[in-house]
């Protein structure tokens, strides 16, 4: 056994042993702090799967953006009394226990008897990647061979803050969402809402400039915008905008609708939906990328704010 | 000429490991959060600084080297409010208590 | 064993793992905290696929990372959206389990 194969095997049993703290742990609390670890956890894994682009998606929106949403959650919750009152059955737990081991299984026989030698679409990426202008070919595939994927992807964002907004009460429709904020004012923390947003400011741009060549790009400089944004929120140096703001709305919508214009035009110019005219293939999708990075910084922000709760009295 | 570099990358890179190994013990066994906090600014501070420091001479250019400092300083100014943080609610609980 | 397969059938253990949490937790958010592990399982898979894919130069196959990719941030706007409908559960019935969980509510 090599070095680097004793170094991913405890890697991989670590992984699992933080996810399995995760699903077990008796607190709530417990339950999301591990989580979050799991999730960075998993983005070293992503790294030694040779897959960079991913790790960096990992780290910062599966463990940070989503570790924010679920500890903001548990703060509000509480770990309620009736959790032990509502455990299921043991025969019921053993049943579902049987039912996951079986998935597990079979899962498990699917991955040992994938194909040799294993299908790849590398080649072929790689080959077309020229004509984009791009050096990076996962960005390659994100917004040239599979832009429509990733111009769904940016309307999900959008859905999915219309679905928060609209549970909201009916009075709070239009206002502000709660603010993240620690409730008390301190100066450390002060400080580093005002120290770390320029500093945030130039990681982001750069992972989105960096992106056409190598790892990055506008989702990963996106979520460190918008974690930028609820810090400055945390510290309560600014309060969450209300949700009927002309602006807010513009950014929001700016990098998908752009993206779209973009897509049609191609129709007329280049003969096929998504098609980018020859030899412009980059400039246009680092506009693309410039306005879809603004707009899911602002919707993940909101994303992770929730639904508005009161109305802004001007 | 590497082999020093590399001599010395090993051995900050393993005071570093030994720094955060110390800190996770002392995260599990010691007995409040305040002296807890006070084992884990070790681990932060000279635990990542000396694997960055011993980082370094194995980047090739000014720009990576400055990247890695970045992220230390970084995360030492992430990890320094974050125990400013939660001593003040340990300290307003144990207060109340 | 390579790096592809561990990942492979780590992945499965953790489809398994977070299904489990998503079947037994009464906690609506416990549930949600599931779901994601069950979610990361799966990403595993494609990693799996995308490392044995690795051709041309490339550490991996960039098709299924940039799917993951894709995969991630819908997981997240779909955990917001939940999130918030518990936070709504939690308002209307007093407490994060649904409705018949506990019987008398």
């Amino acid at each position: 056994m090599t070095l680097a194969a004793i170094l991913d095997a405890s890697f991989a049993a670590l992984t699992l042993l933080v996810a399995t703290y995760a699903i077990f742990a008796r607190g709530l609390f417990a339950a999301v702090v591990a989580f979050i670890s799991y999730g960075l956890l998993l983005a070293l894994v992503w790294v030694r799967l040779s897959a960079v682009d991913v790790a960096l998606t990992e780290a910062a929106i599966g463990s940070g953006v989503t570790g924010a949403l679920l500890i903001g959650a548990a703060a509000r919750i509480g770990d309620a009394d009736g959790a032990r009152a509502g455990q299921p059955k043991a025969m019921t737990k053993i049943i579902a226990a049987l039912l996951c081991v079986a998935v597990t299984a079979g899962i498990a026989a699917a991955v040992l008897s994938l194909p040799t030698p294993a299908p790849t679409l590398a080649p072929r990426a790689v080959r077309e990647l020229p004509a984009t202008g791009l050096g990076n070919p996962v960005t390659g595939v994100l917004l040239a061979y599979r832009a429509i994927d990733t111009l769904l992807e940016s309307v999900v964002l959008v859905f999915a803050l219309i679905g928060i907004w609209s549970f909201s009460r009916d009075g709070a429709w239009g206002g502000a969402p709660r603010s993240p904020d620690a409730g008390t004012s301190d100066s450390a923390l002060t400080f580093l809402g005002q120290l770390l947003p320029p500093i945030a400011i130039i990681v982001g741009v750069h992972l989105v400039w960096t992106g056409a060549d190598a790892p990055g790009g506008a989702f990963q400089g996106g979520t460190v915008l918008a974690a930028a944004w609820i810090l400055v929120m945390i510290a309560g140096l600014r309060q969450p905008p209300r949700i009927d703001g002309g602006w807010l709305r513009f950014a929001l919508v700016v990098g998908p609708a752009l993206f779209l214009a973009i897509g049609l035009i191609g129709y007329g110019i280049a003969g096929a939906f998504l098609a980018y005219p020859e030899g412009f293939a980059k400039p246009l999708i680092l506009l693309i990328e410039a306005a879809l990075t603004l707009s899911i910084a602002v919707a993940l922000g909101l994303l992770a704010l929730g639904a508005p709760a009161r109305r802004h009295q001007p | 000429m590497a082999l020093a570099t590399d001599i010395f990358s090993i051995l900050c890179i393993s005071a570093g490991v030994f720094f955060f190994f110390a800190g996770a013990v002392a995260l599990l066994r010691f007995p409040d959060t305040l002296t807890r906090l006070h084992a884990l600014t070790k681990a932060d501070n000279l635990g990542l600084g000396l694997v960055v420091l011993g980082l370094l001479p194995q980047v090739d250019g000014v720009l990576p080297a400055l990247k890695l400092c970045l992220v230390w300083i970084v995360t030492q100014l992430a990890g320094t409010t974050l125990s400013q943080l939660i001593a003040r609610v340990a300290r307003e609980k144990a207060s109340k208590a | 064993m390579s790096v592809g397969m561990l990942a492979g059938l780590g992945g499965a253990a953790l489809i398994g793992l977070g299904l489990y949490g998503l079947l037994t937790h009464p906690h609506l958010l416990r549930k949600i905290i599931g779901f994601n592990v069950m979610g990361s399982g799966v990403f595993l898979l494609f990693g799996a696929i995308a490392r044995r894919g690795a051709a041309a130069g490339l550490g991996a196959d960039p098709v299924p990372q940039a799917l993951v990719i894709t995969g991630v941030v819908v997981a997240f706007s779909a955990t917001a959206l939940a999130v918030s409908l518990l936070l709504r559960v939690v308002r209307e019935t007093g407490g994060p389990f649904f409705p018949d969980d506990d019987g008398a509510a």
